[in-house]
């Protein structure tokens, strides 16, 4: 996994077990929860994008998908919230086999338009409630608690704690995992797809299998993160997974650099906490988002933090700033 | 329980055209054949040009322009604002004006600077373009639906049991208009003939001496100007607000797809069968089908992109050529 990730993980877990106790106010602490539950489906969505090359703009609907499984089976077949969540899990990987599958015969603008559809048509399930099991758009509430109340010994105080650490206990596994697979052979030849598919294949990579078992790896983290909005939000409804969530999480992931691991956690904390910041200038989001794609898009393609500091330093050493980073040539590269 | 009361009032994606559900049960006359026909014609007529304007921008610039559907949520908003100022013959010309200059901005901004980009960027420049123009729209005219008053009388008309609005005829007719105009552009015209060779071939254009550049931003200028049209004419059947370009962008593309991307005719004939479907798939016979008619033209969409990617008129070969 390289000592410097190993380094990256260590200061995270020391960074994360302190934050509980300098945050005074219980509502960031909450902040934080949607920080994690947002950075588990991003880290797969990095995955996809960034290390393969793919563009989903339908992880809303895998969201969705998982977060009305897990909330369906716990209303109203009465099963318990961690084998629904499960059932969750595998329909989602079912479902993103089935539509992966043919999807991932195509690209880029195309692959973007079909994957779009796909989540929009979960949207336009959910909202015309199904056998009255959706509810409709007005949803349902009354989805019970993930996990008892706990406090071990007394070290922590509050449910928002609970979940803080579930969370992001998930999240760090997953990190450390995917960081692994993508310092390993797996992860070398993703990048070789996404530097140009027809030579990954001279070279004897199953470019067709990789691409859907990242598909089908990024869909199981969204449906865990979506079964976690279930449980901690208690209520489901439509809005929150249109088209607009899969653009969310996409943003997340480019804003904190799509070719980064680490990046998809960055930015989608930079974001979940701007937007939350900004909550009550929420009319201005829209246009937010906006700008930040565009710039993003056109200054750093790295993402935020890799760019900038590569500008940084060519200001810094005098020389010619990075006009077109090394890794955005390379994406422009395997285009052709 | 803040964060709930937020997201429960923040509608991100209201779906569009429930206006022209039709609850089963219901008898199948020739009369309510015809009904379904007509519906079906007068939304696909509006899809037809939303899939123009992706096929104008895609044949110059191999760009999927996701702000599209904005074009047509601006035509309409710009008209409702000047309607209530001036004469109609002068507020559809000026309303398409605003939303070709809103386009060539948009162009100038964003596109041009980014050539040469990877297509994932590509991809993301465009959403961000079209979440701007819906971000700017919610800024200048609110999260309100507006109306506008019908290009003539409001008096349907009955032929055969069927009633018709009058301005069913006046989007056909502009639908027929802008196809006649738009083939005579491209066949007859100086400018049209070299945005042909672009879409043919932008590095045999560029040095026989043809500027890709102005064609580029004449593409995005000549399809948001027919966005515009589509969004004036149809604001009279369908209100209009920010977020309703979204869903035109969305079944303009599954239009292009069926018909095969690039191709004006398969945009036009893709755009009407959509319309058809979504109109009698709203009335198929179970519980509540009506709410699912959003749906029919994506799962349309799906199946052509996994089975017969080319469209109906393309051919494979041309499209194993064509860069996405």
């Amino acid at each position: 996994m390289g000592k410097k990730n190993l380094l990256g993980l260590a200061a995270l877990v020391a960074v994360l077990l302190l934050i509980p106790h300098l945050l005074g106010n219980p509502y960031y602490l909450g902040v934080l929860v949607w920080c994690g539950i947002y950075s588990l489906a991003c880290m797969g969505l990095s995955l996809f994008m960034g290390y393969c090359g793919q563009i989903s703009l339908g992880h809303a609907g895998f969201f969705a998908l998982g977060a009305y499984i897990s909330g369906i089976l716990t209303t109203k077949a009465g099963l318990s919230p961690w084998p629904a969540l499960g059932v969750a899990l595998l329909g989602n990987l079912l479902v993103a086999f089935a539509v992966g599958v043919p999807a991932l015969r195509l690209r880029g603008h195309y692959l973007a338009m079909a994957t779009l559809g796909f989540g929009v048509i979960i949207y336009v399930v959910a909202d015309g409630n199904p056998f009255g099991l959706t509810g409709g758009p007005s949803g349902f509430g009354g989805i019970p608690r993930l996990f008892p109340k706990f406090s071990l010994f007394g070290l922590i105080r509050s449910d928002d704690e609970r979940w803080y650490y579930l969370v992001w206990g998930i999240v760090l596994v997953f990190l450390a995992l995917l960081l692994n697979m993508v310092h390993s052979r797996v992860g070398r030849a993703l990048r070789s797809i996404h530097g140009g598919e027809p030579a990954a294949k001279a070279m004897g990579i199953n470019s067709a299998r990789y691409k859907i078992e990242t598909f089908l790896l990024s869909a199981g983290l969204t449906s865990l993160a979506g079964s976690f909005y279930a449980h901690y939000m208690g209520f489901v409804n439509p809005p929150p997974f249109g088209p607009m969530l899969s653009i969310h999480l996409v943003t997340m992931v480019v804003v904190g650099g799509m070719t980064n691991l680490w990046g998809a956690i960055a930015g989608t904390a930079l974001l979940t906490i701007l937007r939350e910041r900004f909550r009550a200038f929420h009319e201005i989001g829209l246009l937010f988002d906006g700008f930040i794609l565009i710039l993003i898009m056109l200054l750093f393609e790295e993402g935020l933090f890799v760019g900038a500091a590569k500008r940084l330093r060519g200001v810094v050493s005098r020389r010619r700033p990075a006009g077109l980073p090394g890794g955005a040539s390379r994406q422009t590269a395997g285009e052709g | 329980m803040d964060a709930v009361c937020a997201l429960r009032g923040r509608d991100y994606f209201p779906l569009p055209g429930r206006d022209i559900a039709i609850e089963w049960p219901m008898e199948l006359s020739l009369s309510t054949i015809l009904q379904y026909i007509i519906a079906g014609v007068k939304i696909g007529s509006i899809y037809a040009m939303v899939a123009l304007g992706f096929n104008i921008i895609y044949n110059t610039t191999g760009i999927i322009n996701f702000a599209q559907g904005e074009f047509v949520m601006l035509g309409g908003m710009f008209m409702v604002t000047l309607s209530k100022l001036m004469p109609l013959g002068l507020a559809v010309p000026i309303a398409v004006l605003a939303v070709v200059i809103v386009g060539c901005m948009f162009e100038r901004a964003a596109i041009w600077p980014a050539r040469g980009a990877s297509v994932i960027a590509l991809i993301m420049i465009t959403i961000g373009g079209a979440l701007l123009l819906q971000g700017g729209a919610m800024l200048v005219w609110g999260k309100n639906s507006f109306p506008l008053r019908h290009f003539s009388s409001e008096e349907p008309i009955l032929i055969l049991g069927a009633t018709i609005q009058a301005q069913t005829f006046w989007i056909i007719g502009v639908l027929a208009i802008v196809m006649v105009l738009l083939a005579a552009f491209f066949k007859f015209t100086m400018t049209g003939k070299a945005m042909r060779a672009c879409a043919a071939n932008r590095a045999a254009a560029s040095l026989s001496g043809i500027s890709v550049e102005r064609m580029i931003l004449f593409s995005f200028a000549l399809s948001a100007g027919i966005g515009a049209m589509a969004g004036i004419i149809i604001t009279p059947v369908t209100l209009v607000d920010y977020s309703c370009g979204s869903m035109y962008a969305l079944k303009g593309f599954a239009a292009a797809v069926l018909g095969g991307l690039g191709i004006p005719t398969g945009a036009v004939v893709g755009g009407l069968i959509i319309g058809l479907m979504e109109c009698f798939g709203a009335a198929l016979p179970f519980q509540g089908a009506s709410s699912y008619k959003d749906g029919f033209a994506l799962v349309v969409l799906l199946v052509f992109l996994f089975a017969k990617p080319s469209g109906i008129f393309g051919r494979a070969a041309i499209s194993e050529l064509k860069k996405f």
